[in-house]
């Protein structure tokens, strides 16, 4: 296959970026969206040019890592994670947008490779159990439902990719955060911090400029991982429920 | 609590889907009292007058509609507000469009900024038209409703103005009721068809009564 | 400059922490022998750790718990991404909940025989008795493992034992894992106990008085070089496969640190132990970047063939049931599908060497649903299995309900890595090595849903005890000054190293070179190896190493993010860990596990171990680039699983 890639170049935080057009030809129907990106960026190295920046790392679609924006698509058409995008799913001579994830809580650090840490702060605000180590009872002493477990499971399966947050039209972190606060929230383990969890992350949500949500669903439309709407909605009736609780 | 929820955005959405219900239990009745013009002048006149009265003898004259009123305008206030708040935290999250555009989510959904600047501004018209009578054509006669409604209902610009301010009720009702119940945290996945068809008939519901009165004025149904 | 090849062996090398006494009472003694920090001194001391897989997010997490200072490293932009994420199958604990007669001693027994008795006995005990507290531990933080109607947690066996002791979450046992171990870490850096530094690389390994008091890394973002310093430091930097540039290691997987750590004084040991995992997709052409894993857990239901005849390229559905070879069954009848990972992958290239090999060139097997799915029906199945059939459905756009999967052993995990003694500590005092990146439980070959366990076991359990007595017996009291030779030695060779490589401007690329290294070792350092190949591997070698520091290209500058960068400076590795690796295999004259000297085989086949010569552990000792290493040997000692030839049929 030729394509005509049109990918977004920006040397670093500071310099402005444009889109830059790149010609790639025999790119084979196998292969994965980033190898094809690998065979541009080879061509790049060798005439000297500098090869397009991007995030990946376990390319089998669990890391998070990889966060490209393909023809205004987080992750491109399929649902699924860039690194699990194969080049079948596009045409001999097609022209391809490939952009890095677009909000102001992400900001750019080179071409496609953006500052995802915002994540990590939100999961620092309380998107964990307190139990250090040593202090566990036996696995069996509390027992969890298997419906409560495997809707634990389904919101855990969260990858942190972000694209939930490149998706939505607000740059709104609701869907992520959500995730984390059902996961936890629904064990048994996690309902001492229950109310807590959902306030701080709410709140550090909120300082780290994420948007809000008026739940277009574009987030859950993007989620490689399927993370449904309803998670959001779930979350807005713990963050009340924990209002009414705690009074600070 | 009360600082909990105006710093947060979910408190702020909370706040929204509150004064929203509020302001649209307000509607349904108002669309249905509206729906008296097709039982004549007296019975409607008499409706609106009695409107001043509810209440009464416990109540004095008007004080319940004052009640009302004060408690839309601080509905319509906060609403304002947080969504004029949240809309500015959304654009400032998103400050850089992709190149690549795309169509997304439903007509609805995209115009609920809109919709509710329309809704404003129709507002402010529709109170200095038909409660004032500050911008009313053809003479404002307190306590003559009937008569003012046909007045306005016969010029094309009222007909133009309400029946687009009607439709952006319905679009704004549509995705406003069935997003208010997520924020709310009565969605579910189980309970999410029936509350999309629940603000699918709302909306359909209020936009016919609605324009019901202006289409019957035009066609002469009502005059 | 020497011949590689003609190594010394030096004095042997004894594990002087483990005590004697009876094994299941090792670990306590230790525990009991070993002095404490008090806990008012422990946020005086520093701990740096390289690393946020499972061993090293926990062990971060566990040693600020404990109210250490800990300064952690990733080189990804989050810890919650370190490859321990990719992980699918299981975690193995002697909980016996299933009452089908596990016990620790069992997982103990089961562990040193499918490592091929090339481990020590005394931490693979150790190893069996903290299994139990890890599941505790994940449960208790929130870890939601699969559990039955009744809310209690589920097993399943798990490829070459016959107890259900594996505890899974769905195929993604290893996220759940690692986000577990990631929101204790996370806790402690909102806490302030944990500093860390995120798309930052240790590039070398700062020694002063021949303790280990710092590294030096570079911030991926700006570029720039910079020194931390602390009273210890932990590498938990994973393993060493993508040597072999095609393996199911994350791409930007790589053995800088240890490498690094290595030439600074920590031996190597048992480097050519690598895992060849069964079941991964097959590679479909010269465009592969990496090869994808599909769950060992697979082997419970699917059937693993070939065609009976040679170049039979009819497809699957078309060759009848006669004309198939269910060559595990036929030749392990007890075990059949699921003997352990060095046989099922030596097997598949045996039947693919035959020619008998399915898919694009011939470099195959199948894995077959079909009697499954007739047994189960395909809801069970789907049930089962079904995010990996989907993962294998994206990846091939081949419908594995319809026809069979297609697989190939692949490159997955590196049994060798840093010696270190029972307390985790390398031959650099104050350097400890966690998880994959130490060599010290799994001898020759890891059974399935043990390495989760183990680097739990490091980093949540074993660590943080032992790390106690070496920071007690030396209370650093000074302050590491950043003029100090050591240190400045050390950051003006990376520094050399980084402009080297912006400097050559020559016509290949990082990655072209990555692939070179990575076809030689697989051809003459995988599944099988021969006294021939592994000196022409070691011929070559150096030459390619020559090459590429004459013609290496990478763009860019220093200073900025710049990818090309860090990928050559990965490379520069490989480039001498390869030498190291096949060395080892050459000198180790027998076949054991996952390493497989085609000389050394019985009548039938099988890898014949020789435990009068090779009953030990090589560890090596740097020297110079392209000099011959010096051996240490330290000998195993088996007291109570007795070495006898490993049995599946």
């Amino acid at each position: 296959m030729k394509l005509t890639l049109r990918v977004w170049r920006q040397q670093n935080a500071e310099a402005p970026g444009a889109m830059a057009t790149y010609e790639v030809d025999g790119i084979s129907q196998d292969m994965s969206f980033l190898e094809m990106l690998d065979t541009l960026n080879e061509e790049l190295i060798l005439s000297g040019d500098e090869p397009v920046a991007f995030d990946h790392d376990c390319r089998e679609g669990i890391c998070g890592a990889c966060s490209l924006v393909i023809n205004g698509d987080a992750h491109g058409p399929e649902r699924t994670t860039t690194c699990q995008l194969h080049m079948r799913s596009f045409d001999d001579g097609d022209t391809i947008d490939i952009e890095p994830w677009r909000a102001s809580a992400f900001p750019v650090v080179k071409d496609l490779v953006v500052d995802r840490s915002s994540f990590d702060r939100i999961i620092q605000a309380g998107g964990y159990i307190s139990a250090p180590t040593g202090t566990a009872p036996d696995a069996h002493a509390t027992p969890v439902p298997k419906p409560d477990a495997d809707s634990a499971f389904e919101h855990a399966e969260c990858i942190g990719c972000g694209a939930c947050v490149a998706a939505c039209p607000n740059g709104s972190a609701m869907l992520f955060t959500s995730a984390k606060v059902n996961h936890l929230g629904v064990l048994p383990q996690g309902a001492p911090e229950r109310e807590t969890r959902v306030l701080d992350m709410v709140a550090t949500m909120d300082d780290e400029g994420f948007g809000g949500c008026t739940l277009t669903g574009e987030c859950a439309t993007a989620c490689p991982k399927g993370i449904p709407l309803p998670s959001i909605t779930a979350m807005n009736k713990e963050w009340l429920r924990a209002t009414r609780k705690v009074h600070r | 609590m009360t600082r909990t929820l105006w710093d947060s955005s979910v408190g702020k959405k909370t706040i929204m889907a509150v004064s929203g219900l509020i302001m649209l239990g307000y509607l349904v009745v108002h669309m249905l009292g509206n729906l008296k013009i097709f039982f004549g002048p007296d019975e409607f006149n008499h409706y609106a007058h009695w409107l001043r009265t509810i209440g009464e003898p416990f109540l004095h004259y008007e004080w319940a509609l004052w009640i009302i009123r004060v408690v839309l305008v601080a509905a319509v206030v906060l609403h304002a507000v947080c969504a004029y708040q949240l809309s500015r935290r959304d654009l400032r999250a998103r400050p850089t469009a992709y190149v690549h555009r795309k169509a997304r989510s439903s007509y609805a959904t995209r115009t609920m900024r809109y919709g509710g600047i329309i809704l404003a501004l129709f507002i402010v018209w529709h109170i200095l038209d038909l409660t004032t009578g500050t911008v009313h054509t053809g003479g404002f006669q307190s306590g003559h409703p009937y008569q003012n409604v046909l007045d306005t209902f016969s010029t094309w610009y009222g007909n133009v103005i309400y029946i687009v301010a009607v439709i952006a009720v319905g679009l704004h009702v549509q995705h406003g009721f069935w997003s208010a119940a997520q924020t709310l945290g009565v969605g579910s996945a189980t309970r999410d068809r029936v509350l999309k068809s629940l603000a699918n008939v709302l909306a359909v519901v209020l936009t016919a009564g609605f324009v019901s009165v202006p289409v019957a004025v035009m066609t002469g149904v009502v005059s | 400059m020497s011949d590689y090849t003609n190594y010394r062996t030096g004095d042997p090398v004894a594990d002087a922490k483990a005590p004697s006494g009876p094994v299941a009472e090792r670990w306590d003694t230790r525990r009991f022998e070993a002095k404490l920090v008090n806990p008012a001194n422990r946020r005086k001391h520093t701990v740096i750790v390289v690393g946020t897989g499972l061993a090293g997010g926990s062990a971060g997490a566990t040693l600020a718990e404990q109210g250490y200072h800990v300064v952690q490293f990733c080189f990804q932009d989050s810890p919650r991404r370190a490859h321990s994420v990719a992980a699918q199958g299981g975690i193995n604990a002697a909980k016996n909940y299933r009452n089908d007669g596990d016990s620790v001693h069992r997982l103990f027994y089961d562990t040193v025989k499918g490592g091929d008795f090339r481990a020590r006995e005394s931490n693979v005990h150790r190893l069996a008795q903290i299994s139990v507290e890890i599941i505790d531990q994940c449960v208790a933080q929130g870890v939601p493992f699969a559990r039955e109607y009744g809310g209690l947690l589920d097993n399943r066996s798990f490829g070459g034992v016959q107890v259900s002791r594996t505890f899974y979450a769905r195929g993604q046992t290893g996220q759940q894992l690692l986000l577990g171990a990631y929101q204790a870490l996370s806790r402690q850096i909102a806490a302030g106990n944990v500093e860390l530094h995120a798309r930052t690389e240790m590039l070398d390994l700062i020694v002063v008085d021949g303790k280990a008091r710092g590294i030096v890394a570079r911030d991926l973002v700006t570029g720039k070089t910079d020194t931390y310093f602390a009273d210890a430091v932990v590498l938990a930097s994973g393993g060493y496969g993508n040597v072999f540039y095609l393996s199911t290691n994350a791409m930007n997987s790589n053995a800088t640190a240890i490498w690094r750590a290595h030439r600074r004084g920590a031996w190597f040991a048992n480097p050519c132990f690598t895992q060849i995992h069964p079941t991964c997709i097959p590679r479909t052409g010269d465009h592969q970047s990496k090869l994808t894993l599909m769950s060992e857990s697979l082997r419970n239901d699917g059937r693993i063939w070939v065609p009976k005849a040679k170049g039979d390229d009819r497809p699957a559905n078309r060759i009848p049931e006669d004309e198939r070879d269910y060559y595990l069954e036929r030749i392990y009848p007890a075990f059949g599908n699921l003997v352990p990972r060095d046989i099922a992958s030596r097997a598949a290239k045996n039947v693919c060497d035959e020619g008998r090999g399915v898919g694009p060139g011939g470099q195959g097997v199948y894995l077959d649903f079909a009697d499954a799915i007739a047994r189960m029906g395909r809801r069970a199945v789907e049930e089962k299995y079904g995010n990996l059939f989907d993962m294998y459905a994206r990846i091939t756009a081949e419908d594995p309900y319809e026809t069979p999967m297609r697989i190939y052993p692949a490159v997955h995990y590196t049994m060798g890595g840093l010696w270190v003694d029972y307390d985790l500590q390398t031959t650099i005092p104050g350097l400890f090595a966690i998880g994959e990146a130490n060599f010290s439980d799994h001898g020759a070959n890891r059974l399935g849903a043990s390495a989760l366990m183990q680097g739990l076991a490091d980093g949540y359990f074993v660590l943080p005890s032992t790390i106690n007595d070496y920071l007690a017996r030396n209370p650093h009291t000074e302050e590491i000054d950043a003029g100090h030779p050591a240190v400045t030695e050390a950051v003006a060779e990376t520094e050399d190293r980084l402009n080297l490589l912006l400097a050559v401007d020559g016509d290949r690329t990082p990655d072209s070179f990555h692939r070179e290294i990575g076809e030689l070792m697989w051809e003459f350092c995988g599944m099988a190896r021969t006294e021939e190949g592994l000196r022409r591997a070691l011929d070559r070698i150096p030459q390619i190493r020559e090459e590429f520091w004459r013609r290496i290209k990478v763009p860019g500058k220093g200073e900025q993010f710049n990818q090309s960068l860090e990928k050559a400076n990965r490379v520069v590795d490989y480039l001498e860990l390869a030498e190291l690796m096949c060395l080892d295999a050459l000198h180790r004259a027998e076949s054991c596990g996952g390493h497989f000297r085609e000389e050394s085989q019985t009548p039938d086949g099988e890898a014949a171990r020789r435990d009068e010569e090779f009953s030990y552990a090589a560890a090596w000792e740097f020297s110079a680039t392209g000099d011959a290493p010096v051996l240490h040997k330290e000998d195993l000692v088996f007291e109570y699983v007795h070495p006898t030839q490993r049995s599946y049929a």
